[in-house]
């Protein structure tokens, strides 16, 4: 058979629901994702502001080091997870391995500097435009930082994309703390990995359009809110 | 219609703002070297210089934005503070928001209690003309517009005096007009104003009061007429005669 017509065919088959187990991985994909993106943009947006609104010694080193953890490897971060919550590790007892939830906390370390980083730049742009006004009014760094947050909220978007796009595509770290279990923790990536070393490579790519296909939906769909509210409001 | 601030004719004003000795360092260099004035804040100051003679740091050290490394500055013998001033810039910053917004944000966060704050940023957007822009996003007026609505904004927030940093430099003259006439309204209703620029036309127009600056000093000082036709010091003679001063 062709190999274009197999991936066609698979395809057709997940999405028109042949494949039963498509739409529960794709949910938990973007449950998962979308949850550590939000945890990440909680804690990596104030402490980018704080970044850019505070001088201490050794503020660049810090901010070297979250530039660095861009590019923090996958594996890297699974293990550590893996280490933190298996049975003997400190967070054992709480018993999140293999579940949903440790693949949150993996994905929330990887995305995190992406937020940050990216954040942290645009802010450093937005307190060059308007620190001085901000300061001349007499606003305090919570304020400053509250106002410069929401003024950068459309570049800031882009920042939480990436950090998105980062967890949505990463199989390292969830194929550790996550264990690919079918029905429970097996996400678009983890079951491409899994079909594509089953030899099944016309399904593995099928999975692959589809993961493409959502984070491109979702990335538009982003970009077209964005794009409007920029016109809307200057 | 007048700004409900301002209208309150019976707050008594500060009179005088002292600057006695006041150097500012950055990066090693002296930005401004012992400067000693002594202005009337009733009055249109007008600071001018060539580039680079720190017009814009003077105004900054006064508002406290940046640290001086020596002197002292004072209203009324009291140590200036924050709220005697608000600073407009040359490149108005404005928020992404509308232009009303923009006016309550600078209110409210100058801490102007909550109540009759809308009222009285509107009140601020007509008092410039700014009435039928104040839903649109500020971003999107025009740059004339943006400054008119940059002084609303600073007077909204009633300071003794308005620190002007070159207001109308990036704007046509018939915009930079506009603003021009909005604040020598201000200062017929007793609004104090010191503005740097390096517009001699506009100087000679507006300015009550003439500081001279070059290289970071106070080079003269004095009533503006005074100062156009006879200055007293060499630089300022070459100055005014469009010399470049090195």
């Amino acid at each position: 058979m062709n190999d274009w017509e197999a991936i066609f065919t698979a395809v057709s088959a997940l999405a028109l629901g042949a494949e039963g187990a498509l739409w529960p991985i794709v949910a938990l994909s973007l449950q998962v994702s979308a949850t550590a993106t939000l945890l990440a943009a909680t804690l990596g947006l104030p402490l980018a502001a704080w970044l850019v609104l505070t001088r201490f010694r050794g503020r660049g080193a810090i901010i070297a080091v979250l530039d660095g953890l861009m590019g923090l490897p996958p594996v890297v971060v699974g293990l550590t997870v893996y280490l933190l919550l298996s049975r003997a590790g400190p967070l054992g007892p709480l018993g999140l391995l293999f579940t949903p939830a440790a693949m949150v906390i993996a994905q929330t370390l990887l995305v995190l500097p992406v937020v940050a980083a990216l954040a942290r730049q645009t802010l450093e742009d937005e307190v060059r435009d308007c620190g001085t006004y901000l300061r001349s009014l007499g606003a305090s760094r919570a304020e400053v930082a509250r106002t410069l947050l929401w003024e950068a909220r459309f570049s800031l978007v882009t920042a939480v994309l990436a950090g998105f796009g980062r967890a949505a595509a990463e199989v390292g770290a969830v194929m550790i703390v996550g264990g690919n279990i079918d029905g429970v923790t097996r996400v678009m990536t983890t079951a491409i990995a899994l079909e594509t070393s089953k030899g099944d490579l016309a399904l593995a790519l099928a999975l692959g359009i589809v993961l493409v296909a959502v984070v491109l939906l979702v990335n538009g769909f982003a970009h077209s809110v964005r794009h409007y509210a920029m016109r809307r409001f200057g | 219609m007048q700004c409900a601030a301002l209208a309150e004719g019976a707050v008594r004003r500060p009179a005088t703002l002292s600057l006695r000795a006041v150097s500012v360092k950055a990066g090693g260099a002296d930005v401004l070297v012992d400067v000693d004035l002594e202005l009337s804040l009733a009055d249109r100051t007008v600071v001018i210089g060539p580039n680079g003679a720190g017009k814009s740091t003077l105004l900054l050290a006064v508002h406290g934005l940046v640290p001086v490394s020596g002197g002292s500055i004072r209203v009324d013998a009291q140590p200036a503070v924050r709220r005697h001033f608000a600073l407009v810039l040359q490149k108005p910053v404005m928020l992404r928001r509308s232009a009303l917004d923009n006016v309550v944000h600078a209110l409210r966060v100058a801490g102007v209690p909550p109540q009759g704050l809308a009222l009285r940023a509107r009140e601020a957007l007509e008092d410039v003309g700014l009435g039928y822009v104040a839903e649109r996003p500020a971003r999107q007026l025009s740059g004339g517009e943006q400054q008119r609505l940059a002084v609303a904004r600073a007077n909204a927030l009633d300071p003794d005096c308005l620190l002007l940093d070159e207001p109308t430099s990036s704007l046509d003259p018939g915009a930079g007009a506009a603003v021009e006439r909005h604040l020598l309204q201000l200062s017929a209703r007793g609004r104090g104003i010191v503005m740097a620029t390096h517009d001699l036309g506009q100087a000679r127009r507006f300015a009550q009061t003439v500081v001279f600056m070059h290289r970071g000093r106070v080079i003269e000082v004095g009533e503006a007429s005074a100062f156009f036709a006879r200055p007293r010091s060499e630089p300022a003679r070459r100055f005014l005669a469009g010399d470049w001063l090195d």
